[in-house]
């Protein structure tokens, strides 16, 4: 692949990333507009995430790719591939060994470590759009902190349903001042984003926005005293690996409604199945 | 009046706007006391309403000075005030009713969640709580309990002015500002809405300066009036002594204006 610049993108285009980037660190939560460039896919597949991980990405970075928690899937099989032909960095599906880990959805079950980077493709990285459709008035709200009209809508959710039915990209204040919207994650992953060791790093495409949560920063999901922020739960262990106390997603296996729950992560859920073959 | 404050609660000088070359304001000046209710008279496009959009912020003004004291005896200049100040005054020492409901409900959102918006945007961080004051607030506006979850849309055009109302006082605002708050309401609504004003301007020792083109519900609720015309104060005084004996011509065809039942 000599007809492409090393990941892809030129190098101009990876500086202005990379400024926007450093930004986004140093404003924990914070969205730091950036020139996004055409990528090679189509909005809404990973170009924000694609463009940060090209403007990172060295030759000694070891990539993973995952997408709802699977390494197997089309769009992680792509993107991986992409940037293997691109920069020729080794890849690999196992998260204590990744520098590097692009994901959609999900954030590994496998503990992140010191010195890894972990990259989110966000689709709106705008928490209060639902809210106010107005950007300028969005902005203005950022900041001067005006997050009350956040809290109408976990109230609303608690009075209509009698808990906050907000599930995925559940919102979140980071570092105590920015409110932030975890790319589509479940709110299940949110406690693994405070005070995390790895670096977190949100790109989006379309909407042209980077933002950051940097190691050990607190991010804390919304919530009222007497209705706390609680994480999903199963009553079941993974069919597969036995996994308790995991993100499983429910597989309907024949035409008679029969249903699997399985780990959502498919490096943890068969690295335990290899140790527990092997044991 | 009362001597708690030996300045006014607000006092406004030469407040002006323009758009273009056309005046929609031009020196106003009036001081508002502490417990006091003042009411801005005038035909449509006198210029009462800009005059409240001035003061609230939701217009710029060209020129002028808004004096406010506030709570803690400080007296800051509205209209130089830093934007998070002035939001933040806005949202707890200050209310805003508007003349169309909609434009200051979320239509979409419950009635509680309507009124206990300003705790949260505050601080209240306890949903039991919050939903204890919204209740409390709307049986003082004299909504029943059981529509505390019902939207805003599915409410009465009354009822809806009575929501925005305690949208407003929960956070007990010392000034309130109303721009035709019984406008578009049948008479035996508006009546009920009058009293409900003056016993909770009463009840709470509240300041209010009130816009209103109906001369019956000024003289009901205001102690003090002016009338504008063409963007200028065109006669001010006390209520009863305005309608009853208005001395600039313009007064007195506004005040002989008025359709006897």
């Amino acid at each position: 692949m000599r007809d492409y610049n090393f990941a892809y993108l030129d190098e101009q285009t990876k500086r202005m990333i990379r400024r926007a980037v450093l930004k986004a660190v140093a404003v924990p939560g914070y969205q730091v507009p950036f020139g996004s460039r055409e990528m090679p896919l189509s909005y809404g597949w990973g170009t924000g995430g694609v463009q940060v991980t090209a403007s990172l990405i060295g030759p000694e970075d070891v990539l993973k790719v995952i997408d709802q928690g699977a390494d197997d899937t089309t769009n992680a099989v792509s993107i991986r591939k992409f940037f293997a032909r691109t920069t020729g960095v080794a890849t690999t599906t196992r998260t204590d060994e990744a520098t590097l880990i692009q994901t959609r959805h999900r954030i590994p079950e496998t503990p992140l470590r010191a010195g890894q980077i972990v990259v989110f493709q966000v689709p709106i990285p705008e928490p209060l759009r639902w809210l106010e459709p107005r950007e300028a008035e969005t902005r203005r709200m950022h900041a001067l902190q005006e997050y009350g009209v956040m809290y109408v809508r976990l109230y609303e959710d608690i009075t209509r349903h009698g808990r906050v039915a907000q599930t995925y990209e559940y919102p979140v204040i980071v570092d105590g001042r920015y409110l932030m919207r975890p790319s589509p994650i479940p709110k299940f992953d949110n406690p693994k984003l405070d005070r995390s060791a790895a670096l977190m790093l949100f790109g989006a495409g379309r909407e042209k926005r980077i933002y950051a949560v940097p190691p050990w920063t607190s991010v804390k999901s919304l919530d009222f005293d007497d209705h706390p922020f609680e994480v999903e739960h199963w009553d079941r262990p993974c069919a597969f690996c036995g996994a308790r106390g995991v993100f499983l997603d429910e597989l309907i296996v024949d035409d008679k409604g029969g249903r699997l729950f399985v780990c959502s992560d498919t490096d943890f859920c068969s690295r335990r199945r290899a140790e527990s073959e092997a044991g | 009046m009362d001597g708690r404050h030996p300045r006014p609660l607000l006092g406004v000088r030469g407040l002006s706007k323009r758009y273009g070359a056309r005046i929609a304001c031009q020196d106003v000046g009036f001081d508002l006391w502490s417990g006091e209710v003042l009411g801005i008279v005038g035909e449509s496009g006198s210029g009462k309403t800009t005059v409240l959009d001035c003061l609230s912020g939701r217009v710029t003004a060209d020129g002028g000075q808004v004096a406010y004291t506030r709570a803690d005896g400080s007296v800051v200049d509205m209209l130089r005030l830093d934007e998070a100040a002035r939001r933040r005054l806005l949202r707890t020492e200050w209310g805003v009713v508007h003349q169309h409901a909609r434009d200051g409900l979320r239509l979409g959102v419950s009635a509680g969640a309507n009124v206990g918006e300003r705790l949260m945007a505050l601080g209240a961080r306890h949903y039991g709580q919050v939903r204890g004051r919204a209740l409390d607030w709307l049986a003082r506006v004299e909504i029943g309990q059981g529509r505390i979850d019902d939207l805003p849309e599915t409410f009465s055009g009354g009822m809806q002015q009575r929501l925005q109302i305690a949208r407003n006082l929960v956070t007990e605002p010392r000034l309130v500002l109303m721009d035709e708050p019984t406008g578009g309401l049948d008479v035996s609504v508006q009546a009920r809405l009058l009293d409900l004003l003056r016993g909770l301007v009463e009840d709470l020792g509240l300041s209010a300066v009130i816009v209103t083109h109906d001369l019956a519900v000024a003289r009901l609720l205001a102690h003090r009036l002016l009338v504008m015309r063409n963007g200028e104060i065109v006669e001010s005084g006390l209520t009863d002594q305005v309608l009853d004996d208005p001395q600039h011509p313009y007064a007195q065809l506004l005040v002989s204006s008025v359709l006897q039942p």
